[in-house]
Formats: structure tokens, C-alpha cells, sequence
């Protein structure tokens, strides 16, 4: 054993030496590291698409071999089952494919707005907790403590079974104003009948929508760049107003509204906003809300107070400061945080399932896969799905955050 | 000198991957391989179970399962075992239950499952037979007073997601013109909690699903069950395919303890029978005569452990379901066939 060692540490010593002449080891090293490193990184990469493939034809083997149905004709097949809530036409006769569009639609529904519930909420309770008022601020840290560290599941059973279920049942339930009923299978409101005649007024309706905006942005282009205000903005802004509810007068009044009653087991007409819907949106926007305020905490806190300072310096009251001062700044720190709150709400949605919420993963991970057995190919759509609206809302948020430090930078 | 040293780290990684891509495939099941697995390895029948369904599987106040669909697979086990609690139960949802199977996680799944041809056809499995006949209905409560299910009309309804359940009740109200609203849940606990709170007019599900979970109701007096029976809904245990000989222990239980009731055999007189009786039906079923047990891989005493240490179906049917328990169900059709019901075994021989 001494004695192999000794030629050993000759050899290190003689490499050592030569690295030190001019065509050195180490600088062929370096020329050739690159394409090592290319070379070693194909290999992983080829490693990795190997064990998928592998995966993949192992699992679509055994299927074979287990007599296991697979592929995606299901999607053809007619379902065969009702979904209680469907923003598409649905009936038993619909396809799996159709069910996939339907569950989608419900869960985009709940997500979009519970992101905005929670959003302005998460927003007032962070600004509140920072308020000076000591009780408010309590009230905004006694919030967020309790929600936060509540599991969410149980929340959604506290909304739909204690809160929710607390209600009287439909036949026994007080209306207001015999037009708005809350019972214990939703709330019932009265769906507004589009008459003959009353396109003019929605086109008007739109169309102020659409113009008010754009008139309101070059107003205040005109004003930066000239200071003055065109005084035929403020009037054509009126009549854009008024245009839609003079249509609607001049043509009859042509809209009315559909009053739910109460026939044999149920209400019938107006519109029904379902207690599983409302329990899903309650537990899930009252949840990230708190999540949400902490980070409009912590974003409003990053902003050095020197600029609070600066900014009641030159005579602007707390809401302006808020407003053009603090809030421009602290978005930049709030917004990757928030998005990520936005997808676990739009991830969280899948806890529908509990409350017979028909979301995506309750009808068609759910009620779907068992009706076909094809588990993989269900299952593979689904985290595709969840997968593509992630992505999407981050590329949003992110061009968002993007858009605001460019503007930062290019302020004066 | 990095890329080196990192080439270096991940030559093992490689090799390891290397030699993933050369293993074969996951091996399937052979025929013989569930019983030689239970044998030797596990010691155990694994049997998947519901999670809680009064007279079919439920654990007791001591945390022993209990019910037809558990004592199945008691009955498997003293088949295999001589030893009818040598089975361990795994509780699952209507919806995870044969993936469950399919995956191997047990090898039998007797939990009040429909057998229907999708089932039987598409998912590579097998129903091995009928240990529960049954049929869709309805519960709802006393007031208002309704005699008769097509006085549903726009009704909303309540039952158990990824179920039979759903499709016939689109069925029916299809079939009737009528209209209604679907409510399903994951678990038949929030069905139950979901209709007590009056969140639905009805419950459906299979009827005798409905006879027990009316027992969990704050006030089950207060409600009725209606006559109509919507759907044939033959519950029975199921087992994957491709391993013939564990099908033919599962059928083969269920069988003995049918023809044991024909037979008169039962729990208390099996001993005397198998010592005294001259019936050469009686002498082949408890193995006196021929080879039948090791014709399934079994001992030759395999029927009379079942019905020593399990019961015949009768037993288990009074034990488990019968007037004297609080289901209070009749046997009706799950009478045996000369008492005008559809229980009717192939005979031993």
C-alpha cells in the first residue's frame, strides 16, 4: 500500500507542474468545458425523455394487458348525469367533452370572482391593520390571525353546512320586498326579461361603456400636455350617460323582471345563486383575503417612509398619499406575492368537491372518471387544465408588474 | 473543472437510469398469485370495504367491522385461513374503490358495489356474482305527505357522486318528463348531513343504502321511504382480472353459503352434519366426499370453515340486515329460489 501511494503523488505533483506551462491542462480545460458541459446536458436531457416514454408505454401496455379502456373517444360519449349549475346548456344527454367545459366554467366563475372579493378585501384590511386608529388595526390583526390559521376546508363547511344551512327552507322563507329570498338552498333574485326593443338601450349601454373610459384617459392626456380641459368633455360625457335611460324610456321601458315564486318543492323563475356557490365563494375570498392583507402589509411597509415624509412635505392629505405615493410603489413588492394567492384560490377551488359544488375536479375528475374508469387520461386533462390557467395568470400578473416598473422608471 | 466534477456526480444517476429502462415491464397478475400473496405474504385477506354503511360494512362500537359485505370477506379468509378475522379491511370512497382495486391496494372489493356491463367490461375487473339484490329509491320526508316518486316533479335531489345512482336518476325523471335538480356529494356522511339540513327534498340511493342512513337522521321517524324501485342494482364483491383461481375462491364462498342455507347446514349443526350426515350433497359441500377444496387450491374443509366460522347466508343475511336488526329489511328477493327469491347457487359436485 506506501508504496503505490508514493507514484500516485509523483503523477499529481508532475500535473501540477505542467499546468503551470504555457499550453496549460487548465486552459484546455476551459476550451473544452463547454462542449462537455453540452455534451452532458443532451445526455440528461435524453435520460429524462426516456423515463417518460418509458412510463408512458409502460402504463398504456399494462392498460392493454389489464383489458383497461383507454384513449379519448370518451369525450364523445354522452355523460348520462345532471350538473346542478351550468353557465353552457347541459342536459343528460351531453358529452364528456361538453361536461369538461361546463366543470371548467364553474370553476373559472368561482376563481374570477373570488380573486376580486378577495382582492379589494385583502386590500382594506392590509391598509387598516396599518391604520393608526387602534381599534381598526386590532380588528384587521384579530382577522387575519383567526382565518389564517383555520384549515380552509373547514371553513367551506362552516359557510356551507353552520352558516349556509342555518337558513329557513324555501317554503318557509321571508322575501324582501317579495322579489329576494335567502333560504337554505341559495338566494333567489329576479332575472331581468331582455323585451323586444330593448337592444338599442343595452347597445347604448355598451357603447358608453366602452367610450367613457377612453374620453376620461384623453382628458387627462389633454390636461398634462396642455393644461387645460376641453369644456364639451364633460357634456359629451353626460350625454353618453343619459343616452342609454332616454332609449330605454322613449322605447317603452321594454325591460322587466322575472319574479321567482314559489311552486311545489322549489322556486321557480328569476335567477338562484346556489348555497354550494356561495359557501365556495365566501369561505375561499374571506380565506386569501387574509393572506392577501399581509402581503398589502408588508408591501406598504417597504415603502420608505421618507417618501410618506416627502409627500405630506409638498401638502398632500393621507388618502392622496396613499393613493400617488405609497400604493404606486408598495404594488411593485405586492404583486408577486399575489399572484401567487391568486392561483392557490383558483387551486383551492377544487375543494368544491366537499360541498357538491360542480367544479371542475368535482364533475369531471370526480363524478367523470368513475362513470368511465379512465382515470389516467381524465386526470391528465384535469392537471392540464389547472396547469394552463396558472400559467396564464401568472403571464398576466407578470406583465402587469412589468408595465408598472416601466412606468416607474420613465416618471420624471 | 465544474462540468467535469458534475459529470462525475450525475455518472451514477445515469447508470441507475440506465438500468430503470433495461428492467422489464411491471409484471401483471398470473393466475394463482393473489392466493399464493395472501398465503405467504400478507397473512391476511385484503379486502376493501365503504366507509361506513349500516348492515353492510360498518365498524361496531369496538371498531370491528361488521356487516354482509365484511363478512364476505370473513368468509374468504376462513376458506383460505380456517380463520375468519384473518382480514384486514381498507375503507373507501365510491369514487377511489376501483382504482383501489386496480392498483392492488386489496384484492377484493365488497362494498355494495352495482355490477353493470361498464363496470365489468372496461375496468379489468370482475363481479363475481349477486350477494345483495337491490333497487334505486327514494326517501323523503313526512310532510308534505307524497305516496308515489312521480310526484317529484321539480324537486331537488341528493345522493352520492360517482355512483349508478346519478345515471338512473337522470333516467327516471327523464323517462317521466319530469324536472329536478342534482346534488351529489364525495361521502354518503355529507349526503345524509346535506338532506337533514334540508338542503334537498330527496335522498336516492340503493334502498337498503336508504333504510340504513335513515338511522343516522336527527329524527329517521320522520321520514318515509316511497314503494317505486327505479333500477336493478345487483351489489356484489368484484376482483381484478387475470388471476382465474381468486375468482373462483370469491365465487365459489359465496356459493357454499348459499347452498348451505338450501342445505339446512348452519353455524350450529355443521359439526354434527359433517360427522353424521349421510346426504352426499351435504358430505361433498363440508368435503367429506371428493376433492373440491383442492381443486380450488384450498383445504378440503374450506365450506365448512366458512360456515363454522362465518355462518350460511341466511345467518349472515338475519345478522347483519334482517327483521331483528334496526334496518329491519325482509329477504324478498334476496330469498333463496324455492323460497321465491333469486338466491340460486351451482350446485357442488
Amino acid at each position: 500500500m506506501e508504496r503505490r501511494r508514493i507514484p500516485l503523488r509523483a503523477a499529481g505533483a508532475l500535473i501540477s507542474r505542467r499546468a503551470a506551462l504555457p499550453r496549460s491542462l487548465a486552459e484546455w480545460r476551459a476550451e473544452l468545458a463547454p462542449r462537455a458541459a453540452f455534451l452532458a446536458q443532451s445526455l440528461v436531457l435524453l435520460l429524462v425523455l426516456l423515463f417518460f416514454w418509458r412510463i408512458l408505454s409502460n402504463a398504456i401496455g399494462n392498460l392493454e394487458q389489464q383489458n383497461i379502456a383507454s384513449g379519448f373517444g370518451f369525450l364523445n360519449s354522452t355523460a348520462g348525469f345532471a350538473v346542478n349549475q351550468a353557465l353552457i346548456p347541459y342536459s343528460e344527454e351531453s358529452s364528456y367533452g361538453r361536461l369538461l367545459i361546463v366543470g371548467l366554467l364553474n370553476t373559472l366563475l368561482v376563481s374570477a370572482l373570488g380573486i376580486a372579493l378577495a382582492s379589494v378585501l385583502g386590500f382594506v384590511i392590509g391598509i387598516a391593520r396599518l391604520s393608526s386608529n387602534w381599534i381598526v388595526a386590532r380588528l384587521a390583526a384579530a382577522y387575519v390571525e383567526i382565518v389564517r390559521n383555520i384549515p380552509l376546508l373547514l371553513q367551506i363547511f362552516f359557510w356551507y353546512f353552520a352558516f349556509l344551512g342555518a337558513l329557513p327552507s324555501p317554503r318557509s322563507a321571508a322575501g324582501w320586498m317579495e322579489s329576494v329570498y335567502a333560504h337554505n338552498r341559495g338566494i333567489v333574485l329576479p332575472k331581468p326579461v331582455w323585451e323586444e326593443g330593448s337592444a338599442l338601450t343595452l347597445q347604448l349601454l355598451l357603447l358608453a361603456l366602452i367610450l367613457c373610459p377612453l374620453l376620461l384617459r384623453f382628458a387627462r392626456w389633454r390636461r398634462e400636455t396642455t393644461g387645460s380641459r376641453p369644456a364639451w368633455i364633460q357634456s359629451a360625457l353626460i350625454a353618453l350617460l343619459l343616452a342609454p335611460l332616454a332609449a330605454f324610456l322613449l322605447t317603452g321601458a321594454p325591460i322587466s323582471l322575472d319574479y321567482p315564486e314559489l311552486k311545489g318543492f322549489n322556486f321557480e323563475g328569476g335567477i338562484t345563486i346556489s348555497r354550494e356557490f356561495l359557501a365556495l365563494l365566501l369561505a375561499l375570498s374571506l380565506y386569501t383575503a387574509a393572506y392577501i392583507a399581509e402581503i398589502v402589509r408588508a408591501g406598504l411597509l417597504a415603502v420608505q417612509r421618507g417618501q410618506v415624509e416627502a409627500a405630506r412635505a409638498i401638502g398632500l392629505k393621507t388618502p392622496q398619499t396613499l393613493r400617488l405615493v405609497v400604493i404606486p410603489q408598495a404594488m411593485q413588492v405586492i404583486i408577486p406575492p399575489l399572484t401567487n394567492q391568486y392561483l392557490n384560490l383558483t387551486k383551492n377551488s377544487s375543494l368544491a368537491a366537499a360541498i357538491a359544488y360542480p367544479d371542475l375536479v368535482s364533475v369531471f375528475a370526480g363524478t367523470a372518471l368513475n362513470q368511465t374508469g379512465q382515470a389516467i387520461e381524465i386526470l391528465f386533462i384535469t392537471m392540464c387544465v389547472y396547469l394552463s390557467l396558472s400559467v396564464l395568470t401568472s403571464i398576466a400578473m407578470n406583465q402587469y408588474n412589468a408595465r408598472l416598473s416601466r412606468r416607474k422608471k420613465s416618471a420624471p | 473543472m465544474p462540468t467535469i466534477r458534475s459529470a462525475r456526480r450525475i455518472a451514477p444517476l445515469f447508470l441507475s437510469a440506465l438500468a430503470f429502462l433495461g428492467a422489464p415491464a411491471l409484471a401483471l397478475a398470473q393466475n394463482g398469485e393473489t392466493l399464493q400473496q395472501t398465503k405467504d405474504n400478507y397473512g391476511v385477506v385484503r379486502c376493501g370495504v365503504s366507509q361506513g354503511l349500516p348492515g353492510f360494512s360498518n365498524p361496531d362500537s369496538r371498531g370491528q367491522w361488521e356487516g354482509i359485505d365484511v363478512d364476505l370477506c370473513r368468509a374468504v379468509a376462513a376458506a383460505i385461513f380456517g380463520n375468519a378475522n384473518k382480514v384486514k379491511f381498507t375503507p373507501t370512497s365510491a369514487k377511489e374503490r376501483f382504482a383501489a382495486l386496480q392498483s392492488g391496494e386489496f384484492d377484493i372489493l365488497s362494498r355494495n358495489t352495482t355490477w353493470t356491463m361498464q363496470r365489468d367490461t372496461a375496468l379489468g375487473l370482475d363481479f363475481i356474482g349477486t350477494l345483495y339484490y337491490d333497487g334505486q329509491g327514494f326517501m323523503v320526508p313526512k310532510t308534505p305527505p307524497l305516496s308515489s316518486a312521480k310526484e317529484l316533479d321539480g324537486a331537488t335531489v341528493c345522493t352520492n357522486a360517482g355512483t349508478t345512482t346519478e345515471l338512473n336518476v337522470g333516467d327516471f325523471f327523464r323517462a317521466n318528463n319530469m324536472k329536478y335538480e342534482l346534488i351529489t356529494f364525495e361521502k354518503a356522511d355529507e349526503v345524509v348531513a346535506a338532506y337533514d339540513s334540508e338542503r334537498c327534498d330527496v335522498y336516492t340511493t340503493d334502498q337498503s343504502a336508504l333504510y340504513a342512513n335513515r338511522l343516522k337522521l336527527r329524527n329517521p321517524e320522520n321520514h318515509i321511504i316511497l314503494p317505486e324501485i327505479i333500477s336493478k342494482e345487483p351489489l356484489g364483491p368484484v376482483v381484478r382480472q387475470g388471476d382465474p383461481q381468486w375468482a373462483d375462491i370469491v365465487r365459489w364462498t359465496l356459493f357454499a353459503m348459499i347452498n348451505a342455507e338450501e342445505l339446512g347446514v348452519t353455524s350450529e349443526n355443521v359439526d354434527r352434519l359433517r360427522r353424521q350426515s349421510q346426504d352426499p350433497k351435504i358430505r361433498r359441500l363440508l368435503g367429506r366426499e371428493g376433492s373440491f377444496g383442492e381443486s380450488l387450491g384450498l383445504s378440503k374443509f374450506w365450506a365448512y370453515q366458512i360456515i363454522k366460522k362465518v355462518g350460511n347466508y341466511g345467518e349472515v343475511f338475519e345478522k347483519s340486515l334482517g327483521v331483528n336488526t334496526p334496518l329491519r329489511i325482509q329477504r324478498g328477493q334476496n330469498a333463496l329460489w324455492k323460497d321465491g327469491g333469486f338466491l340460486y347457487a351451482p350446485p357442488v359436485r
